[in-house]
């Protein structure tokens, strides 16, 4: 358990990737089996612990700290984990805890210590010994070097494997008092450790995907590789460290539905990639605005049919979409969209959000938010693997295989037919105009990709491109800065901005409506950076507020995808993807947008503002 | 009316102040007399007229403000009674940092302990603290909340010696304090064996220089020469806490940021200050040290000047002893305010 709480220890603060990597790695190197696989499984999310809610925990330790105290301290620190890791009262430690406190100093003077002997565990180990007490009881009661306190045998370090199961196995009512015995056992790291772990806030910077990276290189495999088998195997993965460290075959995934890495695609530079590209050799197809999701089924060892539902990233979201669930009656791997269409219209992001945010699946939600599949791809067919395929040649048996299934929540996402780079262009610029109809309002932009590619996991370059539609522009004025990670971990790289509306005496305010840390060069950053630093007006910790009104403030042009509905901004709106498009020195800050031209692309739609306007007709 | 402690100290807008004595202890404004606890620029002040302090903390204060800081001083040689007016005090190693003292003042049979900053844990470059028993203990609480109960610090050096022999390629930097801490950790760093330079930040250079004249070994400890930053591959340096996030200090080679301070003990404050890894050093004494030390000197009642003082007149009075915050203004309660440091680094 001590390795794995100073690993999760070292990555909380680790803001590189390549260090996080690093450090997984040598722990996955040193740690042994099973303490590694279940280490993994925390990583990866698969672990949870139902019984160990906060409730209980605070219990345990105000049943051991005076609750005034703990209190303050609570307050000061602001994480009960983290709290409860620090003022747990130490074993080894005479004045740590508070009850020990009570009872110390005065009241426990030589005196009681010469009376009670060596019975007094607190007070005569560890940092104890510079206590003067206890050092002139040491003097008289010589012990042969034996450690003072021995009479209590040492605290059971428990490893991680045992925290995993016991809290598997044991019953509810024994749960605090095992907690507590660990507690007793580790250092604050490990305590700390322990809490996030078993209340399943373990937030450390490390994604399930990471995590695999960092397996597969164990072995010199990708994180596909991994991927591929990862969705058969069981925490603590034994057969997948034999595997990586080359002692052991490849592990079979048993797994009648498993996931299968997606193809990624890469942006493209109309400047320069066009001229080297020929129309002819690519597909293209609208990039549409859901969540990029498969669609798996399979029949079991016992002849049952399997369905599954992965993200992207691999997570299983079977469960947050029974409806779609539903129409995996087929045998093979689709890969598409997840939309909501409404009367066999797609709606806008800002709908299907209202899906994706809620905890539970109720009957209304499925009904008001139908999901559905717009499909793109095949890359399984019973038990064929039809990745190695050309992409024609798989989009035909695409066509075919969703023609045949003939559910009316798994569609055909339509090729967008083009001769010319114009012609596609064209389409980007306008796609209601080229079929999509209604449907335009939840397409990002356009998908080409290569006719003769095979579908390859990961991210390769040159075959698949995307190219987003002009995103809307909004003129902003910048109200707080903070400072950014790794590498921009000096500078003042992320600004929160606002756009202007009235206030209830009608006098203008800025409203804070997003945040965003990219866009700009590293010349421009340390220009902003500067301006930050000499246009600063209060501080809040690690955020600057910097001067904005009407007379002054720096105007950033953000650009951005769309708006949604927000309770979490002051605003009521929040951006989707917004980055500084244009750093506007000259503008006076008065002339910045007002809030009304973010409502009007909420209110209106996102088909009904020609995206890639700016918008201060709309404003002003 | 009996003679009691709040006649023989009293609270001004310069801070303490023993009328029956004509002199101010650490008063953050310039006084006819001073006496200071120790060398840190909120206690130790320029300015006044005349300071007695230990022959360290002169010193210290010599080399951060020049010769002329102050009109006259003399030398408190520590454990010697001083009569000054109707009142004797006696300076008592403090073990914050080299010639910190705790100042004791007696009349009357009343004996008030101004303890300034203070710490039991091991530091190899100042004295031990020691308990001076007495009617009226005055204790700091920088750290006073019991989530501050801090590691043993070779274990927090040992991270850092861990870090390096895992990232050998990126330069570590260490925030810490330009006086004291600094010269703490180079001197832990040697305890654990580490015998490379130890890189400096130039503000920390002359306080080092003081240190090794007073006899406390340090090492080879080089000043960084900016056009070399990039070469410093796997080194430790040591730079004051503002520079850890400043340009400065991303011109060495992929660096690791790190801060030795009692506040890494919280994780948010870490966060806030972008440190990859956090060194749980403190000069200030944590919880245990601090309620360890008001039960041993006796005190019946105890003045508490800066810092987190809610919890510690809790617990006083847990313990039945009287307790009152002082909320003594200019002292850095959170131990950051190091207006020295960021001079001498411009300069």
């Amino acid at each position: 358990m001590n390795d794995f709480a100073h690993l999760l220890d070292r990555l909380a603060y680790e803001p590189r990737r390549n260090a996080k990597l690093r450090l997984l790695q040598d722990y996955f190197t040193h740690a042994p089996d099973p303490e590694r696989g279940y280490a993994l499984a925390a990583m990866t999310g698969g672990l949870t612990f139902r019984e160990a809610k906060p409730a209980m925990i605070r219990g345990l330790v105000e049943a051991r700290v005076d609750p005034v105290l703990f209190g303050l301290s609570h307050n000061y620190v602001g994480d009960l984990a983290e709290t409860t890791a620090l003022i747990w009262p130490a074993h080894d430690s005479p004045s740590a805890n508070d009850g020990g406190l009570s009872a110390s100093g005065r009241q426990r003077g030589s005196p009681l210590l010469e009376g009670e002997g060596q019975g007094e565990v607190r007070g005569s180990s560890g940092e104890g010994t510079h206590l003067t007490p206890t050092l002139s009881f040491q003097e008289r009661e010589p012990l042969a070097g034996a450690p003072i306190g021995h009479n209590n045998p040492p605290p059971h370090v428990p490893t991680l494997a045992e925290v995993v199961e016991t809290l598997g196995t044991v019953k509810k009512a024994d749960l605090p008092a095992r907690i507590a015995e660990w507690l007793d056992a580790l250092d604050e790291t490990g305590r700390w450790a322990l809490l996030k772990l078993i209340t399943g806030s373990l937030r450390v910077g490390v994604s399930a995907r990471l995590a695999k990276t960092a397996i597969g290189a164990l072995g010199g495999h990708e994180a596909d590789a991994v991927e591929e088998v990862w969705h058969g195997l069981e925490p603590p993965y034994a057969t997948l460290f034999a595997w990586v460290e080359g002692r052991a075959e490849r592990p079979t995934t048993l797994n009648p539905a498993p996931f299968r890495p997606p193809m990624l695609s890469h942006p493209i530079d109309e400047a320069g990639d066009f001229e080297k590209l020929d129309p002819a050799a690519f597909s293209g197809e609208w990039k549409w605005d859901g969540i990029r999701v498969q669609l798996v089924g399979g029949r079991d060892a016992d002849g049952a049919q399997v369905a599954r539902i992965y993200s992207r990233t691999g997570e299983d979201i079977s469960g947050a979409f029974p409806d779609l669930a539903e129409a995996i009656t087929f045998s093979g791997a689709i890969d598409g969209e997840l939309l909501i269409l409404r009367e066999q219209r797609v709606q806008s992001f800002n709908v299907l959000q209202q899906r994706l945010n809620r905890k539970a699946v109720t009957p209304k939600l499925l009904e008001e938010f139908p999901a559905h599949v717009r499909a793109y791809d095949l890359m399984q067919a019973g038990g064929e693997d039809l990745r190695p395929l050309p992409f024609t040649e798989r989009r035909s048996r695409l066509e075919a295989f969703v023609a045949a299934l003939d559910h009316a929540r798994i569609d055909l996402s339509p090729l967008v037919p083009f001769a010319t780079w114009e012609d596609l262009a064209a389409a980007r610029a306008d796609p209601a105009a080229v079929g999509a109809g209604a449907d335009a309002d939840a397409i990002e932009g356009i998908m080409l990709k290569a006719r003769d590619s095979a579908y390859l996991p990961g991210r390769p370059k040159g075959p698949w491109w995307k190219w987003k539609r002009e995103p809307f522009r909004v003129d902003t004025v910048m109200m707080y800065a903070q400072r950014g990670h790794g590498k921009r971990s000096s500078f003042y790289s992320d600004y929160t901005f606002g756009v202007w509306r009235a206030r209830e005496d009608g006098a203008p305010e800025l409203v804070p409506v997003g945040k965003a840390y990219h866009g700009f060069t590293d010349a421009e950053l340390q220009k902003l950076d500067r301006y930050v630093r000499n246009n600063t007006t209060k501080r809040f910790g690690p955020v600057r507020e910097v001067a904005y009104g009407l007379d002054h403030g720096l105007v950033l042009e953000i650009a951005f995808e769309g708006v949604q509905r927000s309770t979490r901004h002051k605003s009521g709106v929040a951006m989707r993807f917004p980055r500084v498009a244009r750093i506007r020195w000259d503008k006076p800050a008065a002339e910045a947008d007002r809030i009304e031209a973010l409502e009007t692309i909420l209110a209106r739609g996102i088909s009904e503002i020609a995206p890639g306007e700016t918008l201060k007709e709309v404003g002003a | 009316m009996s003679f009691s402690a709040s006649d023989l100290l009293t609270l001004t807008r310069e801070g303490l102040y023993c009328p029956l004595g004509g002199f101010h202890v650490d008063p953050t404004w310039p006084v006819p007399r001073a006496l200071i606890t120790h060398g840190h620029a909120d206690h130790a002040r320029a300015g006044h007229g005349r300071v007695l302090a230990t022959g360290e903390t002169l010193r210290i204060m010599a080399v951060r403000y020049g010769a002329d800081f102050c009109e006259s001083r003399q030398e408190a040689p520590l454990g010697e009674a001083i009569r000054i007016g109707d009142v004797t005090v006696r300076f008592a190693p403090a073990g914050h940092v080299l010639g910190s003292a705790q100042i004791a003042i007696e009349a009357q049979g009343v004996r008030v302990v101004v303890s300034g900053d203070y710490k039991r844990a091991y530091d190899p470059t100042c004295l031990p603290f020691e308990v001076v028993p007495c009617d009226v203990f005055i204790t700091e609480a920088t750290f006073g909340l019991p989530v501050f109960r801090m590691p043993d610090t070779r274990d927090e050096v040992r991270k850092l010696l861990d870090s390096v022999a895992l990232f050998p390629e990126r330069a570590h930097i260490v925030g810490a304090y330009a006086l004291g801490k600094a010269q703490r950790v180079m001197a832990l760093l040697r305890e654990a064996g580490y015998d490379r330079p130890i890189y400096l930040h130039g503000a920390m250079e002359k306080l080092t220089e003081l240190y090794k004249r007073e006899g406390i070994p340090l090492g080879e400890t080089p000043k960084v020469v900016a056009a070399e930053r990039g070469k410093l591959h796997g080194a430790i340096v040591l730079c004051p806490p503002s520079s850890i996030q400043d340009v400065w200090s991303r011109k060495f080679p992929d660096p690791v940021t790190s801060f030795a301070s009692g506040w890494m003990r919280v994780r948010a404050r870490a966060r806030q200050k972008g440190v990859e890894l956090p060194l749980c050093i403190s000069d200030h004494s944590d919880w245990p040290d601090l309620c360890r030390t008001i039960l041993e000197t006796g005190a019946g009642e105890v003045w508490v000047t800066h810092g987190q003082e809610d919890a510690l007149v809790h617990w006083c009075g847990t313990q039945g002893i009287k307790a009152k915050p002082l909320h003594l203004l200019g002292y850095g309660d959170d131990g950051e305010s190091e207006p020295a440091a960021a001079a001498e680094e411009a300069a």
